[in-house]
């Protein structure tokens, strides 16, 4: 790697690296004090807090329901990664393995809806739900999840089933591998660690899922994220710490996630679906 | 001789039994996506009361419901020009660094925590007693604390921290993508730094920073949540994603909402055909050396 030693390049260098440090800082501030401020006992007006205390926490739970919320949030994440992890990844293998007429439109359209905003097809679609009775239930937030998430697992499993080799595949038909072992037997260990990665992301992912689940949810389908909105969303009725206390629950659970996530992925690939839209 | 049998000839043209997997993915979508987005734009033509293109008039006679496109397009493109801005020199310099991980990481926390989170936090941190004009008042930057929340500020600082590690992210990928070679060849020869950065780099890095530019957009452009918890969702940050929300929401008029949907990212493609279009004014022959 080339560095320059020049005067301008050392203080180009410093305003940078003193920018990005701003930003971190910044970060962490703001996380740190939603997790001061849910163990706070009063804090008006000073540095820290005036003294600490846990009854947040149990206030918090008891207040905002937070055993059913966080029972309903992880049935429909889990439905939602199931439902599309076993989709996701027949259809990626259908892609991955098969040039056909119509391809190039079949991933076009599994491309739109992490390109257009979730409330353009949102909206509709709650509308849709709604009317057929689905409004406000468990399985509404679910449909209303798959829409963003099977794109996304299949985008990701594309790639990862393009690089395994089609002759291993031959190999075990010559072999006289039925259908059914040939996927038990070949494919699935074969694609485990991808659809570990991809699932991991879908689940970060359905977890913080907002604009979505607000649209269709109802008092008992809940999601945390959802709850943790509606109690921001009325902040002069409880204690400002109780509902930190909520946030602080809610981050917890999406970071146990993303660290088991990312012993599988790098933290880029959250974000980069760019590059699979560039090799489609 | 007899012609192949017909299930042969499909399989000629890529249709057999593997094929047909595609079938239950597409099923999903086309319930899930394809019928409600037609379903939205014959429901948005088909207003409670007058003519067919009646909602559309209302939106865009009524400066209340008019003036969110504005507002939204304000925050947006400032939002994403500052985070490109930033991402850029920032992941130039991230790309010679041997442990990128820690950074990356701490920069992937708030775009999973998502905007209701930060929006939360930022309420505390950026507050009149908060730790942000504490510091400043420290320094010596300020004398009394500035309001930063309930404005257009905070909403704008809420699409700071969640965008620019996105852009960042994305532009990492991409600066990381291009061969070391290139540069030393450039250097050899006897480029500066600047000749470096502008002739070398940047036209190879153009069609990757609009995709950048453009995914960043679109999620500026959806803000929803922070708009309303940081912002004042009544005044200059009412973006069109709460006039959508209202309409079908809280008027019970979907029709209306699925119109202001459909405007929504109607005016988002606008954006990004524009942005997709300048680019390629500035593209130049292959850009070897990237996927290009």
């Amino acid at each position: 790697m080339i560095r320059d030693q020049g005067l301008a390049s050392k203080l180009w260098r410093f305003a940078v690296w003193a920018l990005a440090g701003l930003f971190v800082l910044n970060l962490i501030g703001v996380m740190a004090a939603v997790v001061m401020n849910s163990f706070a006992r009063r804090w008006l007006g000073t540095w820290l807090p005036a003294g600490w205390t846990t009854r947040w926490y149990f206030d918090a739970w008891s207040e905002f329901q937070l055993s059913s919320v966080v029972l309903v949030t992880f049935q429909v994440v889990f439905a939602v990664v199931l439902i599309s992890g076993m989709i996701g990844v027949i259809t990626a293998y259908a892609l991955a393995r098969r040039d056909f007429p119509g391809k190039r439109a079949v991933i076009l359209l599994f491309l739109l809806p992490l390109l257009i905003p979730p409330l353009t097809y949102g909206i509709p679609l709650a509308t849709v739900l709604y009317q057929i009775g689905l409004g406000g239930s468990f399985w509404g937030v679910v449909l209303i999840n798959l829409v963003p998430s099977l794109p996304f697992v299949i985008l990701v499993m594309i790639p990862f089933i393009e690089q395994i080799d089609p002759r291993i595949e031959a190999a075990a038909r010559v072999f006289g591998a039925g259908t059914g072992s040939l996927f038990l037997r070949i494919l699935l260990p074969l694609l485990l660690p991808g659809m570990l990665a991809a699932l991991l992301l879908v689940l970060v992912r359905t977890i913080a899922m907002f604009e979505l689940t607000f649209l269709i949810a109802g008092p008992t389908s809940q999601t945390l994220v959802v709850a943790l909105y509606y109690a921001v969303f009325a902040s002069g009725v409880r204690a400002s710490q109780s509902i930190d206390a909520m946030a602080v629950v809610y981050m917890v659970t999406t970071l146990f996630w993303l660290v088991l996530a990312l012993q599988f992925v790098s933290p880029t690939q959250i974000v980069a679906r760019a590059k699979q839209q560039q090799a489609s | 001789m007899n012609r192949p049998s017909l299930r042969l000839r499909l399989a000629a043209r890529g249709f057999d039994a593997t094929t047909l997997l595609v079938l239950p993915g597409l099923a999903v979508m086309l319930a899930l996506f394809v019928y409600p987005f037609a379903y939205g734009i014959v429901d948005s033509l088909m207003p409670r009361e007058g003519a067919w293109y009646a909602n559309y008039t209302r939106f865009f006679t009524d400066r209340f419901q008019f003036a969110t496109i504005g507002a939204t397009l304000w925050l947006a493109l400032p939002v994403t020009i500052v985070n490109m801005a930033l991402a850029l020199p920032i992941a130039f310099r991230v790309r010679l660094m041997s442990r990128q991980r820690l950074l990356t990481t701490i920069l992937v926390l708030p775009i999973t925590l998502g905007t209701v989170f930060v929006a939360d936090g930022l309420l505390t941190f950026l507050g009149p007693q908060g730790w942000f004009n504490r510091a400043l008042i420290l320094v010596g930057l300020l004398d009394a604390p500035v309001k930063l929340t309930n404005n257009y500020w905070g909403v704008f600082a809420s699409l700071l921290i969640t965008g620019f590690p996105f852009a960042f992210l994305l532009t990492l990928s991409y600066v990381t993508g291009i061969d070391p070679a290139i540069e030393q060849a450039a250097a050899t020869l006897g480029a500066g730094p600047r000749q470096r950065f502008f002739r070398v780099f940047l036209p190879l890095l153009v069609p990757g920073l609009a995709v950048t530019f453009c995914l960043a957009f679109v999620q500026a452009f959806a803000v929803f949540p922070s708009a309303v918890l940081l912002g004042a969702p009544a005044g200059p940050t009412r973006v069109i994603s709460i006039a959508a929300y209202q309409a079908a929401f809280e008027q019970y008029d979907h029709s209306m909402g699925s119109a202001i949907a459909i405007i929504m990212g109607l005016v988002e493609l606008v954006v990004v055909v524009a942005v997709l279009g300048l680019r390629t004014l500035f593209y130049r022959g292959p850009a070897g050396g990237t996927k290009g």
